[in-house]
C-alpha cells in the first residue's frame, strides 16, 4: 500500500554501492520497474530520484532485488497538513452554524413570544414567503452538503445521516412553504409553518459536526506526539565536516554526531563515543540506556549525557519510531468483536429509521387527534432528526483509537481488537522466567567442587564445554571464567541435551554438564552434592552439575537476579484479579525460590523449550483465559497459543510479531499496564455503544409520540436535532476520557 | 382523501424502502485495464460505489477523498481486514486480493459511506 500521486519524484538513498557499474545495475532494476519514466543515480551521494507512476515499496523492492538496499528520503509525515484541512472544515461547520442560527433563532424566539404572524392574513403569508425564502438559502448554503450525500447516496441504493438530517428538514420546509402557498389545504388548526425549526435543526447539526471534531482532534493525540519526536534536522558529517540538513536529506551509511540533550534523528549504530540514552519516549523504560560502540539507537529518542558518533542504518519509513506509528496506526483501525453488534445495526439503520418514520405518518393518521396533518409532519420530522447512526458506528473505533494510542505511551503496542477484548476476559496471565520475571543476566554465585577439583578448574573445565553452547546460563559462566582469567580448552564434538545441559570433550577428557536429570540418566553418583545442590537451588539458584570421564567433579550454580519491580507488577495482576503462573526451564526449586520470593501462585518448573504451548494449552483445557508473557521470539509458539501473546522487553525492536501485544518496556509492569487500558477501552466501548443504543431505542419512540397517549408527551424537532448533535459529541468525549487513564505503577 | 389511500401510500414508500435499499443492488463497474480504479470520496459516498473484480486476483484501488467531514477520513475493508486513513485530496492506492468470489464490503468507520468490492 503506498501513496502516489500522476507523476511523482521519489528520492531514494541507496547503500551497497561500490562501483560505476553498480549504478549502471541500480538504474536499470529502477527503469524496469512499470511506471517508472526516469531514474537517474547519484553515486557520489548513494541516492536516485526516479520518476513516474509508481509507488516507493515496488522502486525499493527492486533495488533489493538487484542486490542493493534502498529506503525512501522522507521524514514523516507530520500531522500539520492534516491539521490545517480539519482547522478548515472546522470553521466552514462553524460558519455554516452561524448562518443557520442567524436566520433560526430569531425566528424561533418569535415564536415562543407569541408575536407570529398568521398564516391567514395576507401580510403574514407576505412575511412568511420572505422567511421561507430566507430558510431556503440556510438549506442549500448551510445544509446543502445533507442533501448532495442524501442525493448521491440515494442513488447508490444507500442511505446515511444525511439522508435523515435532509429528509426531515426538507419536509419541514416543503409543507411550511405549502402550507404558506395554499393555506386552505389543511384544516385551520394546522395550518403552522415549520421554517425556524428546519433552520435550527441544521444549525445544530453543523454545530454539533464542528464540536465533535474538535474533541476528535484530541483522539490522535498520541500519534502526533510520536511524530513530534522526530527532529526535523540532523547533524551530518561530510567530508570531515559537520553539516546541518534536514532529516529527509539523511542518507544509509551518513556519519551522524549526536551531542548532550539532542534527539536522535535517525537510527542506527553507535561507531564513536559513549552516552546514555533517554528511551522512554518510546518504550516507557524510564531509567537511560547506555550506549557505547556498537550499540544501536533509535530515532527520537534523546541523548542525555555524552556525545558520540553514529552511522544511520534505518532511515524514513523503516526506523522503529516509523514501525511504531504504522503498528498504532494499524491499531487504531482494529475492530474487536464487540462492535459488530453495533456495525451489523448501523449497515440497516438509516432504513429502518425511514420506516419508522412512515409508521409513524400513518399512525398519527389513523389514532392521531386533530391536527392530524400537523401531528404527522412533526412526529414524523423528529423521529427523523432524532436518530443517530453515527453515535452507533463511533462508539466502537473512537474508543480504540484512544485506547490504543494511550497504550503505546507506554510502551504497549497492542496489535489488534482481539487482544483488546479478550484482556477483559483473562483469568490467568503466565509468565517465562527468564528475562520477564528475572533480569535475563545470569551470573556464577557458587563454585562448589568436589575430590581433587579447585574452584577455578571447576569453572574453567565447565566453561570450556558450555563457549558452544547459546544457553544464557552458558554464556554467564563463560563470562565468570573470563573474569576470573582461566584460560578456556577447545571443545570437541560438542552436543546440547535440549533442556538438560551440553557434552563434549575437553582436553581430551569426557565432560558432561547438566541438571541432576542428565546426571541420572547417565549414571553418575552425584552423592553428598545433591544436598548441597538442593539449598542452592531452594535460594533461587541454578545448579549445574559437572562430571569428567564419567565422575563427579563439582557444583557450579548460577542465579539470575529478579526484576527489582516484579514483585509490585504482579501485585497489581493479583488486583486485577489474576492468577499468576510462571512457567520455566529451570528446576523446580530454584523456579519455588523465585516465585516465592514475587508472590507468584503456580509454578510449571522443568519445562522444555517445546512444551510450553503445550502446559498453556493444558491450562486453557482446565478453563483458564491465558495471557501469556515472554520474549517474542523463543516463546513464540506459547504466545501464539495463548488467548493473548504479551512479547516483553523488545526494546526499539518491533519487528517481532508473533505476540498480540508487544512491550517495549521489560519490566512486569508493562503487561499490568496493558490489560489495565485493554480492560478500560472495552468498558468504554461498552458505555459508548449502551449510551448509543439506549438513546436510539428510548429516543425514536418518544419522537414518534409513544408517551402522547399516557402523558401528552410530544418532543419538538429542536430538541431532537439538539440532542442528535450531542449524541456524536458525547461518544467522543467519553472516548476521550480513555486520555486520563494512569498506570498504577509510577515509576 | 380517503384513509385508504393514504395507508396504501404508506405501505407502498415502506416497500419502496426495502426494495431500494436492501433488495435491489446498483450497477457495479466492471474493472477493466490495467492501473487502478479511482475512487472518488465525496458527499457521502463513493463513487463508483460497485467494483466488479475477477476473484483471487489483486486489484488496485485509488482512494481520492475530497470531503474533509472526518467521517471520511479511513476507508475500511472489514472482511479482508484492511483499514486505510485517507488524507484530503491525497491519493492513497490500496491493492487487495478478494480470496473469493464474493462481495467485499467497504465502508467508513461509521458504516455510513459504503461500497463494495464484487468478486467474481
Amino acid at each position: 500500500m503506498n501513496a502516489q500521486g500522476d507523476s511523482s519524484v521519489s528520492r531514494l538513498s541507496i547503500s551497497g554501492m561500490s562501483c560505476a557499474g553498480c549504478v549502471a545495475t541500480v538504474e536499470n532494476a529502477l527503469r524496469e520497474v512499470p511506471g517508472v519514466t526516469a531514474a537517474s543515480v547519484n553515486f557520489a551521494e548513494h541516492t536516485a530520484e526516479v520518476t513516474g507512476q509508481v509507488g516507493t515499496e515496488q522502486l525499493v523492492e527492486a533495488v533489493r532485488e538487484a542486490g542493493y538496499d534502498a529506503a525512501e528520503l522522507r521524514g514523516l509525515a507530520d500531522e500539520s497538513q492534516k491539521e490545517a484541512a480539519e482547522f478548515a472544515h472546522y470553521r466552514t461547520l462553524l460558519r455554516k452554524a452561524a448562518v443557520a442560527g442567524a436566520v433560526g433563532l430569531p425566528l424561533f424566539l418569535l415564536g415562543i413570544s407569541g408575536y407570529m404572524p398568521s398564516l391567514d392574513t395576507g401580510l403574514g403569508r407576505v412575511f412568511w414567503l420572505i422567511v421561507g425564502a430566507a430558510t431556503l438559502f440556510v438549506l442549500i448554503y448551510s445544509g446543502g452538503h445533507f442533501f448532495t450525500g442524501a442525493w448521491k447516496s440515494f442513488r447508490n441504493h444507500n442511505a446515511n445521516m444525511d439522508t435523515l438530517i435532509a429528509l426531515g428538514t426538507g419536509s419541514a420546509w416543503v409543507y411550511s412553504m405549502a402550507v404558506t402557498l395554499f393555506p386552505a389545504i389543511v384544516p385551520s388548526l394546522a395550518r403552522h409553518a415549520y421554517f425556524e425549526a428546519a433552520a435550527i435543526i441544521i444549525a445544530l447539526i453543523n454545530f454539533g459536526s464542528a464540536l465533535e471534531m474538535r474533541a476528535r482532534g484530541k483522539t490522535s493525540e498520541a500519534i502526533k506526539r510520536l511524530i513530534g519526536l522526530q527532529p526535523k534536522t540532523a547533524r551530518v558529517i561530510r567530508d570531515g565536516q559537520e553539516l546541518d540538513v534536514p532529516i529527509e536529506r539523511v542518507g544509509f551509511d551518513e556519519t551522524l554526531r549526536v551531542r548532550p540533550g539532542e534527539k536522535i534523528p535517525v537510527d542506527g549504530s553507535v561507531i564513536e563515543g559513549h552516552s546514555n540514552v533517554d528511551e522512554s519516549m518510546l518504550t516507557g523504560e524510564p531509567i537511560p540506556v547506555p550506549k557505547q560502540t556498537g550499540d544501536e539507537v533509535a530515532a527520537g529518542t534523546l541523548n542525555k549525557t555524552g556525545s558520540f558518533l553514529f552511522k544511520a542504518t534505518r532511515i524514513g519509513h523503516d526506523t522503529a519510531l516509523a514501525r511504531i506509528i504504522d503498528l498504532v496506526r494499524t491499531a487504531q483501525n482494529a475492530k474487536p468483536a464487540i462492535g459488530r453488534l453495533a456495525d451489523k445495526i448501523s449497515a440497516v439503520f438509516v432504513p429502518i429509521v425511514l420506516i419508522v418514520a412512515v409508521l409513524t405518518v400513518l399512525a398519527w393518521f389513523n389514532f392521531g387527534p386533530e391536527p392530524r396533518v400537523s401531528y404527522m409532519l412533526v412526529t414524523a420530522m423528529t423521529v427523523l432528526i432524532i436518530a443517530c447512526p453515527c453515535a452507533l458506528g463511533l462508539a466502537t473505533p473512537i474508543s480504540i483509537m484512544v485506547g490504543v494510542g494511550k497504550a503505546a505511551e507506554y510502551g504497549v503496542l497492542i496489535r489488534n481488537g482481539e487482544a483488546l477484548q479478550q484482556a477483559r476476559r483473562l483469568t490467568t496471565v503466565v509468565l517465562d522466567k527468564t528475562g520477564t520475571v528475572t533480569k535475563g543476566q545470569p551470573t556464577v554465585t557458587a563454585r562448589v567442587p568436589v575430590g581433587d577439583w579447585n574452584e577455578d578448574e571447576l569453572l574453567r573445565m565447565a566453561a570450556s564445554i558450555e563457549t558452544g553452547s547459546e544457553h544464557p546460563l552458558a554464556e554467564a559462566i563463560v563470562a565468570a571464567a573470563r573474569e576470573t582469567e582461566v584460560s578456556l580448552s577447545p571443545v570437541a564434538g560438542f552436543a546440547a541435551i535440549a533442556g538438560h545441559g551440553v557434552e563434549g570433550r575437553v582436553d581430551d577428557r569426557t565432560v558432561l554438564f547438566g541438571n541432576q536429570k542428565l546426571m541420572n540418566d547417565r549414571g553418575i553418583g552425584l552423592g553428598a552434592l545433591t544436598e548441597r545442590a538442593a539449598e542452592l537451588a531452594a535460594d533461587g539458584h541454578t545448579p549445574m552439575y559437572l562430571a569428567v570421564d564419567g565422575a563427579i567433579a563439582g557444583v557450579v550454580a548460577v542465579a539470575d537476579p529478579i526484576k527489582d519491580d516484579s514483585r509490585s507488577a504482579i501485585e497489581r495482576l493479583h488486583d486485577a484479579g489474576l492468577n499468576v503462573v510462571m512457567l520455566t526451564g529451570d528446576n523446580r526449586a530454584t523456579a519455588e525460590a523465585v516465585a516465592r520470593q514475587v508472590g507468584i501462585d503456580e509454578v510449571m518448573a522443568e519445562v522444555l523449550p517445546g512444551q510450553k504451548a503445550d502446559k498453556v494449552a493444558a491450562l486453557q483445557a482446565r478453563g483458564a483465559i491465558v495471557g501469556m508473557v515472554g520474549d517474542g521470539i523463543n516463546d513464540a509458539p506459547a504466545l501464539a497459543r495463548a488467548d493473548v501473546g504479551y512479547a516483553i522487553g523488545t526494546g526499539t525492536d518491533v519487528a517481532i510479531e508473533s505476540a498480540d501485544v508487544t512491550l517495549m518496556r521489560g519490566s512486569l509492569h508493562g503487561v499490568a499496564d496493558a490489560i489495565g487500558i485493554s480492560r478500560a477501552t472495552v468498558r468504554n466501548i461498552k458505555q459508548n455503544l449502551f449510551g448509543a443504543f439506549v438513546y436510539n431505542t428510548l429516543g425514536i419512540p418518544v419522537a414518534a409520540g409513544v408517551l402522547f397517549p399516557f402523558i401528552g408527551l410530544l418532543l419538538n424537532p429542536i430538541i431532537a436535532g439538539a440532542a442528535m448533535a450531542m449524541s456524536s459529541v458525547t461518544v467522543v468525549s467519553n472516548a476521550n476520557r480513555l486520555r486520563f487513564y494512569k498506570s498504577a505503577h509510577t515509576s | 382523501m380517503s384513509a385508504w389511500a393514504v395507508n396504501l401510500a404508506g405501505m407502498a414508500a415502506i416497500a419502496a424502502i426495502v426494495w431500494w435499499f436492501w433488495l435491489s443492488r446498483p450497477n457495479a463497474r466492471r474493472l477493466t485495464g490495467a492501473g487502478p480504479i479511482e475512487v472518488l470520496v465525496d458527499n457521502g459516498v463513493y463513487t463508483p460505489g460497485r467494483i466488479e473484480t475477477p476473484a483471487g486476483q489483486p486489484v488496485t484501488l485509488r482512494f481520492v477523498r475530497k470531503d474533509a467531514s472526518p467521517c471520511a477520513e479511513k476507508v475500511v475493508f472489514d472482511s479482508l481486514g484492511v483499514s486505510v486513513d485517507l488524507p484530503v485530496d491525497e491519493p492513497r492506492d490500496i491493492t487487495l486480493t478478494p480470496p473469493a468470489a464474493g462481495e467485499y464490503e467497504f465502508t467508513c468507520q461509521m458504516r455510513m459511506y459504503r461500497g463494495a468490492l464484487v468478486a467474481r
